[in-house]
């Protein structure tokens, strides 16, 4: 069951890769968000009560409810179109996509003595990949923070695998989401909007050496 | 005392941050550097005892507190005359800006002592929010350019860094999987799972090359640098660089006992190496002073991590390199508010005959250019020349040719620049609105070039011993 979730995980990957209009990336967000709620669930059953429930209302509450709907707000305070305008096609993205799994796929394999269950690894760095990618693909500021927002669930997933062993790496992870959610989406991207009229990373040139 | 000075310094920048009340304001910005100052003579006094289990008072940390607190002194006086003389000043920035200084230097100097590799990574996570503070002073569009893309690509960063404690958290043995502190690291260091240190320490290392100012993510420091306000550029440019030199340093230090050590050289090597390349391509090309001042930042950089990868003698002279590095470089950012004052520009078009009109201003400027090109009898000369002969020693001697044809194109470039702003006349320049700018704000620049000079060139025993002692653990 922890590695159907996980491969729906990876499937809502490729669904990124080929999606088309912003309120489909939230959504997918959200569903991470609820994906990695389960995961949790199932996965830490060594840690102490008290700290369950803080990581459970952090993905369920946090990273499915509260940044989703904020990032609609934005969406529509800012008057953003719909639509993602990425630099390249979507089916080259989602041949990128495959490739960035396979690869994750091989290197797992080359991991001598594996103290880790080989399939978190490859949901883990193939998310943070593909959110790299995602941030270097597409062209508006807000997609930037979604691909953001991508790694952060691939870096929560990987920190999920090795959560009983160390439940405080998976409580520092729930503070980079934390801190850097409120920093970047809360702050910025509030300001950044009422700055710049229409949100583009064309505007963001303006910083030149000569 | 570690944790009354922690708490003491977020007081304080609550307070900061909280009243806008002008003298509750500086009397509470100089209780804190009083504080800082108390607290380093404190780590001097306790050399290596270890406090609140994840502070340990070691030489490396000991070295970089020190140096740190002789930098924010200089910088509080100057965020002083520079918020007061800014037209466009609100009890608001005022505020905001101190209590992020004060954030700010309380993380570093947390991080330098923080001797867990998670503590450190927390810190580091404080510092881009206070500096983010600082860099968007300004609150106009280009401001808000700069510190976006400085908060994003050390967000990105920060998770690396993340990541990469993930990954070394596997590397553990199952005896010691609960402890990521350095002492235990290399305690274990033979029981390492080498494929996961491998990615552990891509990860950790690509993570604080942005706040050390590395390629690949040197960029954000840059353009942070370029629109925080003068005195906050000098902060960036020295002790956040000294806190990602830490933040890699510590970590380097557990995987040269390993097995890993020459591949871990090599990256470093590389990284290194792209850096100084990188500063030597933009530092011919860039027309704005500041930037170019990061530039030379990032290649100072380049060639203390290049000591590094070489080993032998290369250690001690990073160490050294960075310290003086710091204390002439924020030198230089001081005196740039002094240069945007007589101009009211930061192109170097716009720049020139700088000795008429600030006389002491550009003794200054002239002095930390020939201490930033390591030419001598500057203290860098010194250590540049010892990281030269530890790429000699361990049979470089390809890559240090080209290093020096690079760092020969640097002068250049700075050179051209530097002169250009002290003699050559800028056409139709305004001369009846150039402000008298008193000697006496130059007196903190000469004391540190100075300083840096007695410190390379006449290091104080008590210092070549800190220094020894903090590169003990590294192979020789």
């Amino acid at each position: 069951m922890l590695h159907v979730l996980l491969i729906i995980f990876l499937i809502t990957l490729f669904y990124l890769a080929i999606a088309n209009r912003m309120t489909t990336y939230i959504n997918l967000l959200a569903l991470q968000g609820v994906l990695l709620f389960l995961v949790a669930f199932m996965q830490l059953s060594h840690i102490n009560t008290v700290n369950l429930v803080l990581i459970l209302l952090e993905t369920i509450v946090f990273k499915s409810i509260a940044v989703p709907v904020f990032l609609r707000r934005v969406l529509k305070r800012n008057h953003i179109t719909r639509e993602a305008e990425p630099f390249v096609p979507n089916f080259v993205s989602l041949i990128i996509t495959t490739l960035i799994v396979i690869i994750t796929i091989i290197l797992s394999n080359s991991m001598q003595e594996n103290n880790l269950d080989k399939i978190f690894f490859v949901v883990a760095l193939s998310t943070l990949f593909t959110g790299l990618y995602f941030i270097a693909s597409r062209r508006k500021i807000i997609t930037h923070v979604m691909g953001y927002l991508i790694i952060e669930n691939g870096v929560f997933a990987l920190s999920l695998a090795v959560g009983n062993e160390m439940p405080m790496l998976v409580n520092l992870g729930i503070m980079l989401d934390i801190f850097a959610s409120v920093l970047i989406l809360g702050i910025f991207l509030n300001k950044i909007g009422d700055v710049f009229k229409d949100i583009d990373v064309n505007q963001l040139t303006n910083l030149k050496d000569f | 005392m570690i944790i009354p000075y922690l708490i003491g310094s977020v007081g304080i920048s609550l307070g900061l941050f909280l009243n806008r009340n002008k003298t509750v304001n500086y009397i509470l910005i100089w209780l804190f550097v009083f504080l800082q100052s108390a607290f380093s003579v404190y780590v001097g006094f306790h050399y290596n005892d270890t406090e609140a289990t994840y502070f340990t008072f070691d030489a490396l940390g000991l070295i970089m507190l020190f140096t740190a607190t002789l930098i924010i002194i200089p910088a509080a006086i100057h965020s002083y005359i520079y918020i007061e003389e800014s037209e466009e000043k609100t009890p608001k920035t005022r505020a905001t800006y101190f209590g992020a200084f004060a954030l700010l230097v309380m993380a570093v100097s947390a991080a330098f002592l923080a001797n867990h590799i998670a503590v450190v990574w927390i810190f580091t996570e404080i510092t881009t929010l206070s500096a983010s503070a600082l860099i968007y002073h300004h609150r106009n569009k280009l401001a808000l350019e700069g510190t976006w893309k400085y908060v994003f690509i050390c967000a990105v960063s920060i998770t690396f860094v993340f990541i990469g404690i993930l990954f070394l958290s596997l590397s553990l043995p199952k005896a010691a999987a609960d402890d990521l502190s350095y002492k235990s690291l290399i305690q274990h260091h033979l029981l390492l799972n080498t494929s996961w240190l491998q990615l552990a320490f891509l990860f950790i290392f690509t993570g604080f090359t942005a706040k050390i100012g590395l390629f690949p993510m040197f960029t954000a420091g840059i353009d942070a640098k370029d629109k925080a306000p003068g005195p906050a550029a000098a902060l960036l440019s020295s002790i956040i660089m000294c806190m990602g030199f830490v933040g890699i340093f510590r970590f380097y230090t557990v995987i040269a006992n390993t097995p890993l050590m020459r591949w871990a050289s090599l990256v470093v090597g590389i990284a290194a190496f792209l850096s100084i390349f990188i500063a030597a391509v933009y530092m011919i090309k860039v027309k704005n002073i500041k930037r170019m001042m990061a530039y030379s930042s990032v290649e100072h950089m380049g060639l203390v991590m290049l000591g590094l990868a070489a080993g032998g003698i290369g250690y001690y002279a990073a160490i050294l390199h960075l310290v003086l590095h710091s204390l002439v470089k924020s030198s230089l950012f001081f005196q740039y508010n002094q240069l945007y004052r007589v101009y009211k520009n930061k192109s170097i078009y716009q720049l020139g005959n700088y000795f008429k009109y600030n006389t002491t201003g550009a003794i200054v400027l002239l002095l930390a250019f020939i201490s930033v090109t390591a030419m001598p009898p500057s203290g860098m000369f010194v250590s540049e020349f010892m990281i030269f002969r530890s790429l000699f020693q361990s049979n470089q001697l390809a890559l240090l040719i080209v290093v020096l044809l690079l760092l020969t194109i640097i002068i250049w470039a700075f050179a051209k620049n530097i002169f250009k702003i002290l003699f050559i006349p800028v056409v139709d320049f305004d001369e009846s609105n150039v402000p008298k700018i008193s000697p006496w704000r130059s007196v903190s620049q000469f004391l540190l070039i100075g300083g840096a000079a007695y410190l390379g060139l006449n290091p104080p025993m008590i210092f070549v011993d800190l220094i020894q002692n903090s590169i003990r653990l590294l192979p020789h």
